[in-house]
């Protein structure tokens, strides 16, 4: 029971506000270029709109199943067989840049 | 004619009254006088949609023309239509001209149906006021200093205008629903994975549907009859029997149980609003209806639940906008994550990095169960509640808004008092259940109020029934702006 609580402490955690330094690492992890004064701004924001989620911690949900789907359906499979024709040069007429049917980056690979 | 029924508007073509061609360029000439004032529509193709009219007369004349064949409709710039511009009102997406046609926009070309244009939408279908637009915000043809709702706020619109004859939207949050109510309008949210959501740009996959929009729910009923049926090419469309969303449209109300939620009807909603549904609610019992209370206890939990699984979806949905396939890429660069940080940053909006944010953040490691496992689990304690109170009553009704529309630019520097303008129409997509909102008057500033109408799974053609029985009844949504 001990564990739990202590467990459930860390679970809280998530809910305290956002550092400055949070919100650079989302913003790196959401590959979005942004400077000092965008994430200031971004920071008061989104703590507002935390505290407007934080109601949600309160909820006993024990024993409840999370829901994605209203019908609760399964993955609906298909057969294992090609069904796209290939397209390619219409796909790629709008690409921002591409050469010789390839989809031009810049250098990955040393 | 232009405010003629689709059911009016196929007649008097088959009568050969009007030509497909004739009312087409009726409503290009309409939108090239009055869409400067409103900016309803981001994209006209008139040669594109003459082509279809034309078409469409040969079909009409050769017999073989079905109930939408030849009527113009505007399609949310949301729906993929190839050869068309589709930009889902993002900079992201200024310059892709689709490949392929979304499963809605098929069926209306199969149905012979005229493409008349892409309406405005919030950015990537975030935002309840049409403002996150990167094409300029929609204007309210009641009031043009006001919001038409959003995102659909260009359907909206234009359909309130006389713009078209009817339009698609979307509806993640209350993305029809809303924007129908500010613009006195009728839409329809059916329920989820009725219509196939391929083609059409993610937001919240687990939320998003598509569903139509028009002057009343007759025609409401006959756009449904052509958006709805399976399609294998959507992972979540259900697999169901074709059905007639028409059939019970004459019914009578007798006996109908409406439920009230005692959650809708507390603080929160203006007191105009209030007084046109308790109005519309009056109506319902001359009808023949019979009110009983209800609660679902959990909605009040519907705004932190969306605004935690929907921009996790959509963190995920959009994180395929990388400049490299297809969509904006970045002036200038250096390695390829800049390329990725600098594209993103500069055809994102941003209520769209907000929200790409939020998500990041609640599914990054460490906080997944915290917000969306808990998020997930609250959302079916939401579900649970409407299935309660389906055992006391056929149809549930309330405010689809607390407020009728507001000024342009009134909530735009706080996310969350704009967040809390869906609070009655988010429950119903996290149940995944239908919903529609009707015109039922008018409130402060002379402007339209909505009347939500929230059905039991695919309940759609009932719902259409006790719509259409209070438009016979009255005249809300006969109702057009003046002045235009």
């Amino acid at each position: 029971m001990i564990l739990y609580c202590a467990r459930f402490d860390k679970a809280l955690s998530p809910f305290m506000s956002l550092s400055l330094a949070d919100v650079e690492k989302v913003a790196r992890l959401a590959r979005l270029a942004m400077n000092d004064e965008e994430l200031k701004a971004a920071q008061s924001q989104l703590n507002n709109i935390f505290g407007l989620i934080a109601e949600m911690q309160a909820v006993d949900t024990k024993g409840i199943v999370p829901m994605s789907h209203a019908q609760d359906v399964a993955q609906r499979l298909r057969e294992d067989k090609v069904t796209e024709t290939n397209q390619r040069e219409a796909f790629q007429a709008i690409a921002p840049q591409v050469e010789m049917g390839l989809y031009l980056v810049p250098q990955v690979i040393e | 004619m232009l405010n003629y029924s689709l059911t009016q508007l196929g007649a008097a073509m088959r009568a050969k009254k009007i030509s497909s061609i004739e009312l087409t360029k009726s409503y290009l000439d309409r939108i090239s006088k009055l869409n400067p004032q409103l900016n309803a529509f981001i994209t006209l193709n008139p040669e594109v949609s003459l082509a279809q009219a034309r078409a469409a007369d040969a079909r009409l004349a050769a017999g073989n023309a079905e109930p939408l064949t030849g009527i113009p409709i505007a399609q949310k710039d949301i729906f993929c239509a190839k050869g068309w511009l589709t930009t889902c009102g993002s900079k992201m997406l200024h310059n892709f001209v689709s490949p392929y046609d979304a499963h809605v926009i098929s069926q209306f070309n199969n149905a012979g149906a005229v493409n008349l244009g892409k309406t405005n939408m919030d950015e990537f279908a975030m935002g309840s006021s049409n403002e996150t637009s990167h094409y300029g915000p929609v204007k309210n043809p009641w009031d043009t200093a006001r919001v038409p709702g959003g995102s659909s706020g260009g359907t909206a619109a234009a359909v309130a205008a006389r713009l078209c004859a009817a339009a698609t939207g979307t509806d993640t949050g209350g993305s029809i629903r809303q924007p129908a109510a500010l613009c006195g309008i009728s839409g329809l949210k059916p329920t989820y994975g009725v219509v196939s959501r391929y083609g059409m740009i993610a937001f919240a996959s687990s939320l998003d549907q598509a569903g139509p929009m028009g002057r009343n729910a007759e025609d409401l009923a006959l756009l449904l009859n052509t958006m709805a049926g399976f399609d294998e090419r959507d992972s979540t469309s259900l697999q169901r029997d074709k059905e007639d969303y028409t059939r019970d449209l004459n019914k009578p109300l007798n006996g109908l149980r409406i439920g009230l939620p005692k959650e809708f009807f507390a603080e929160g909603m203006g007191a105009d609003v209030a007084k046109a549904i308790d109005a519309a609610i009056a109506e319902y019992k001359k009808l023949g209806a019979t009110v009983v209370d209800i609660s679902l206890p959990n909605s009040r939990l519907s705004v932190p639940v969306y605004y935690v699984l929907a921009p996790a979806e959509a963190s995920s949905n959009l994180s395929r906008f990388d400049g490299v396939r297809y969509g904006y890429r970045a002036p200038e660069y250096g390695d390829l994550a800049d390329m990725y940080e600098k594209s993103r940053a500069q055809g994102f909006g941003a209520e769209v990095k907000r929200r790409i944010m939020i998500g990041t953040y609640v599914l990054s490691h460490g906080y997944y169960d915290a917000y969306y496992l808990q998020a997930q689990k609250i959302r079916r304690l939401i579900a649970q509640d409407f299935t309660e109170a389906y055992k006391q009553c056929d149809v549930i009704m309330g405010p689809t808004s607390p407020s009728t529309a507001f000024k342009l630019g009134e909530k735009g520097d706080d996310p969350v008092q704009m967040y809390l303008s869906d609070i009655y129409t988010i429950a119903v997509n996290l149940a995944g259940l239908p919903g529609m909102s009707i015109p039922c008057g008018f409130g402060a500033n002379d402007m339209p109020v909505g009347l939500q109408i929230i059905g039991n799974y695919f309940d759609e053609a009932r719902m259409l029934n006790v719509a259409h029985q209070y438009q016979l009844a009255t005249d809300w949504h006969s109702r057009a702006p003046q002045g235009l």
